[in-house]
């Protein structure tokens, strides 16, 4: 129930002053500088950028002063701006075969064409706190080596000519959007792909652990993990041609699931695939795990109920945005709510107690 | 009329370039022409698309921000902006640039804002492959079950 009530209004403008003087902290400690942000939790940035749904660095790192840290409420701010800006149009679909590849591993394949390029990964680090980096200092340059002529293939390929893994249906149709239309279900895989890069990176780990662990276990190998540039290219009608408006970092990851074969299919590995914007491994890996575990139905496998399965469940709980705003609002006035539950229950708690007298009496 | 290839080619440089870099070079450059804005800078957003499985059907990704603009020339030279980012002065001059490498300044604009711009593209690409070259793995056999 909802009613409109006055008041409040000094208390909340004292709020938000004291907000900012918070945000700000010891003002005899330097202020951080979007800037800072954007180079330096440039992680923290990327997932801002790929749950808030908008490619913009300065925007994502600005979002994370705002919000003081908060990523979540980050997200929240980017997807408020993004609402406001008019939409020129969509892009080609990106050709993340011609990325210009920080890293690409393979974990199916040792000796694939192009190597296992490790790039500036966390694996390998012994995950001890680092001392040094409490001290101000300089950073030694990194190694460099002769940079591999081309692009980087993609190794789903070689085992695509053997015949051994499904091919993906070429296919230039127009994909749905939810950001225009309200999700409907039953969705198709382009929709299921859109709602899990934009969902909560901890909703969708914990969803792929939960295949691992077994509820709707797929089996997956990481067939390649690839992180880099590539170009955005889009059709502008008034020039009559295709350009390039710019660059963005993106995360892939194609995974390696055993099939068995059914009716019409061979036994041969099928894909999930996970791409996200900016360095987001966890999230990519976790994408591709959830996408193979949603497509049992065109796979002709069991539904074993698992909750990864369950597309309904998944897509309608991915989005930490509609989840926050809908867990958040309970903590808002309620009073009139409550004071209609106050007298229900005083009022079954009186005719509770009524008939318990009146059993004793009889 | 400029050849379409090679008219992709500056508009898709200028819009990768930081904004900070065209800026400079274009101050420094002192070609200032008289321009008036066909359609003066919008923010917007453009939808990125990918594709299911690197090569299946195509899917919505999420939006980047692009800011365009269209500017004419006093001699009627008609010149677009598209940049990645929110850089309304961005924009403007990467018209501007274009605008210019459609008539007789060609060759100055070539010189002393494209030329730069992809030089120290270049040089960026380089350094990222060649420190990523350097974390490529080498193995090596320690020991053979099988032998």
């Amino acid at each position: 129930m909802y009613v409109a009530v006055k008041g409040g209004e000094r208390a909340i403008d004292n709020a938000h002053a004291w907000l900012a003087e918070e945000r700000r902290g010891d003002t005899s400690v330097a202020e951080l500088g979007v800037a800072q942000i954007r180079e330096q939790l440039s992680l923290a940035v990327n997932r801002v950028m790929a749950e808030g749904s908008l490619y913009d660095p300065d925007l994502a790192a600005l979002a994370i002063k705002q919000a003081r840290g908060d990523l979540i409420e980050a997200i929240f701010l980017i997807r408020a701006y993004r609402t406001t800006l008019p939409r020129f149009g969509a892009s080609h679909p990106v050709e993340t075969s011609a990325m210009r590849c920080d890293r690409r591993i393979s974990a199916t394949f040792k000796d694939a064409p192009g190597g296992q390029v490790l790039g500036p990964t966390f694996d390998y680090t012994h995950r001890l706190l680092d001392f040094k980096l409490a001290a101000e200092g300089e950073v030694a340059d990194a190694p460099e080596a002769p940079p591999q002529p081309g692009p980087t293939p993609h190794i789903m390929g070689y085992l695509n000519r053997e015949g051994l893994i499904e091919d993906e249906a070429p296919s230039d149709a127009t994909p749905p959007d939810l950001t225009r239309e309200p999700m409907e279900l039953p969705a198709d895989r382009a929709l299921r792909l859109q709602a899990l890069t934009r969902g909560d990176e901890g909703f969708i780990l914990s969803l792929a652990y939960s295949t691992q662990r077994g509820y709707a276990r797929n089996h997956a190998f990481v067939g390649e993990l690839r992180i880099g540039a590539v170009s955005v290219e889009m059709d502008i009608p008034e020039l009559g041609f295709a350009i390039e408006l710019g660059e963005i970092t993106l995360t892939e990851c194609e995974t390696i699931n055993q099939f068995k074969g059914s009716k019409t299919e061979p036994p041969q590995f099928t894909r999930g695939y996970g791409l996200v914007f900016g360095q987001t491994e966890r999230k990519a890996i976790a994408m591709a795990l959830v996408d193979r575990a949603l497509r049992w139905k065109e796979l002709g496998e069991e539904d074993q109920g698992a909750p990864a399965q369950d597309e309904e469940f998944v897509l309608m709980h991915a989005d930490n945005i509609q989840a926050t705003g809908f867990l958040e609002h309970i903590k808002l006035p309620h009073y009139v709510d409550f004071q209609s539950e106050l007298e229900l229950v005083r009022k079954l708690r009186c005719e509770a107690e009524g008939s318990t007298r009146w059993e004793a009496a009889e | 009329m400029t050849d379409k290839t090679e008219r992709k080619a500056w508009m898709g440089l200028l819009a990768r370039a930081p904004a900070d870099d065209l800026d400079r070079l274009w101050s420094e450059a002192g070609l200032a022409p008289d321009y008036a804005y066909l359609r003066p800078p919008e923010v917007g957003g453009v939808m990125v698309r990918g594709r299911a499985g690197a090569t299946g059907a195509p899917f919505n990704l999420g939006e980047m921000t692009v800011t365009r603009c269209a500017v004419r020339l006093a001699d009627g030279t008609v010149g677009h902006g598209y940049v990645q980012g929110r850089g309304k002065r961005h924009a403007t001059q990467a018209a501007l640039v274009d605008a210019l490498m459609q008539g007789g300044t060609k060759d100055t604009a070539r010189a002393v804002v494209l030329t730069p711009l992809q030089e120290a593209e270049d040089a960026r690409c380089t350094a990222r492959a060649a420190r990523a070259a350097a974390t490529k793995v080498d193995f090596f056999t320690m020991m053979r079950g099988e032998d």
